[in-house]
């Protein structure tokens, strides 16, 4: 349902901490908490807040140490560490046991679980908290799955930062259901709260494969549940942009409606979180030995209205020209305010928003650190 | 016996540097700290039992990796978060 006041929170996990900004209930004066970052100096992958129960999580980990997840029932004044934070089981014969590097993604479980939280790390691997964050175990049924080297690969097959689990998604329609992308590995899905997985990749390309129509070995960039319409979902892969066609369970491109000399690849994609055919992506630039910056250094964002089928390009307020910088997969969100506020961080620190649902951007913040992430909430 | 903890960690021992753990062993002492500064351990030791990649223990100011180390209350245990990065 769409909130008229529109009292929004933002969540920007960075490099060097966490920040938490927030608006008047016209969004047009914000203010940033506090003097310093939360978990200064610390890298803040992910930072989510659970609406039904007011918890905050935050993925941190320090140059030097092992990695965590904090949490916050006072919207951020108190932070206090998981008991257990996620970690795999421990091997005890002589062979490989793996170790969590850091906690990439953290998502809240389903509507009528209001203490579930689900975690996913690098490298790839899925936690489930049934106490609000406060102790984590291992969904040992991906885990420790006999295909998980066959369906994940070796180090190798990684991508540049690290193997990752990440775009969790609890069905809203069915607290079973979920939907994991890993990069690289693909989508995957479990209907029993994750004691099976199978792959659901078919329709989706990948150009960096020697079977095009490989069942598994895929990149999702990030994967998104619509939170209103049963059955519907979004991907932004490495190699497109695509919805998923549940009548064959067959991914289906509609980046190649985006302008030919755009293309569609990047990292997020965000939903409008009640019209089921409204979405944002913002394009990077994915050719040659990847760039993973704005196209042309014009940066934009694309919308379409139509579930794909058109795109509108979306820049104005921001730079037209020399804006070298990226979106990461986690750093797209929108609020749930009647005209929906679109919100991205970028990979050189700025925190931008449109208030109109794309057409107009404005600079929230300038010369954070790195974004790592960007969640919006409306009060 | 006596540990030196590096500043990465000193959040957990409310700003302490220098404190205290007993045991056995290195891995004893390590549990021993954990119990006092809850969470402090798994920021040093992996869930396989290994050391993480950029902390180095020193026991009298030799490097130890065995965390079956035995240990006597007069050691001094030394974590150092080792330099990395630029």
């Amino acid at each position: 349902m769409a909130k008229k006041a529109s009292r929004t929170t933002v969540l920007v996990g960075t490099r060097k901490g966490l920040f938490v900004l927030s608006s008047d209930q016209k969004r047009e004066k914000w203010k940033v908490h506090g003097a310093m970052p939360h978990f200064f100096g610390q890298v803040v992958n992910h930072a989510v807040l659970n609406p039904a129960t007011g918890t905050i999580l935050a993925a941190s980990k320090a140059g030097h140490l092992g990695p965590t997840v904090f949490r916050s029932t006072d919207m951020g004044k108190n932070w206090k560490e998981a008991a257990t934070p996620p970690a795999f089981p421990k091997r005890d014969d002589a062979g490989y046991g793996w170790s969590v590097n850091h906690v990439f993604w953290l998502t809240c479980g389903h509507a009528t679980e209001p203490g579930v939280w689900y975690a996913g790390t690098s490298p790839h691997g899925l936690f489930r908290s049934e106490d609000d964050g406060v102790t984590w175990s291992s969904v040992d049924g991906l885990n420790l799955h006999p295909d998980r080297l066959k369906w994940l690969g070796g180090p190798q097959e990684a991508p540049p930062d690290g193997a990752i689990l990440h775009s969790i998604n609890v069905d809203p329609f069915d607290a079973g259901h979920l939907m994991v992308g890993m990069s690289s590995g693909g989508v995957f899905e479990s209907y029993d709260r994750g004691a099976t997985w199978k792959p659901i990749n078919r329709g989706c390309a990948a150009d960096f494969l020697p079977d095009p129509n490989a069942e598994y070995g895929h990149d999702p960039h990030c994967v998104r549940m619509h939170p209103t319409v049963q059955g519907l979902v979004y991907q932004q892969n490495h190699c497109g942009i695509y919805w998923l066609d549940r009548t064959q369970d067959r991914w289906l491109r509609i980046g190649d409606n985006m302008p030919k000399e755009i293309g569609d690849i990047g990292f997020p994609v965000a939903l409008h979180p009640r019209d089921p055919s409204t979405l944002w992506v913002f394009p990077m630039d994915g050719t040659s030995v990847w760039p993973r910056v704005s196209i042309g250094g014009k940066p934009a964002v694309y919308r379409s209205r139509d579930g794909g089928e058109t795109w509108k390009r979306l820049a104005k307020g921001l730079p037209a020209a020399h804006g070298w910088f990226t979106v990461k997969r986690q750093c797209m969100s929108v609020d749930q305010g009647e005209q929906v506020g679109v919100f991205f961080g970028t990979t050189n620190g700025e925190v931008w928003a449109s208030f109109d649902e794309g057409d107009q951007w404005h600079c929230l913040m300038l010369h954070l650190p790195q974004i790592c992430s960007v969640e919006a909430y409306t009060w | 016996m006596k540990v030196l903890l590096p500043t990465p960690l000193v959040d957990y021992t409310a700003g302490k540097r220098e404190v205290t753990a007993a045991g056995a062993t290195l891995d004893a002492a390590l549990v021993d700290l954990d119990q006092q500064y809850p969470g402090i351990r798994f920021r040093m030791i992996d869930e396989q039992q290994q050391v993480r990649a950029h902390i180095k223990l020193f026991v009298n100011r030799e490097l130890e990796r065995n965390l079956q180390r035995l240990l006597d209350p007069s050691d001094e245990l030394l974590v150092v978060a080792a330099l990395s990065g630029g």
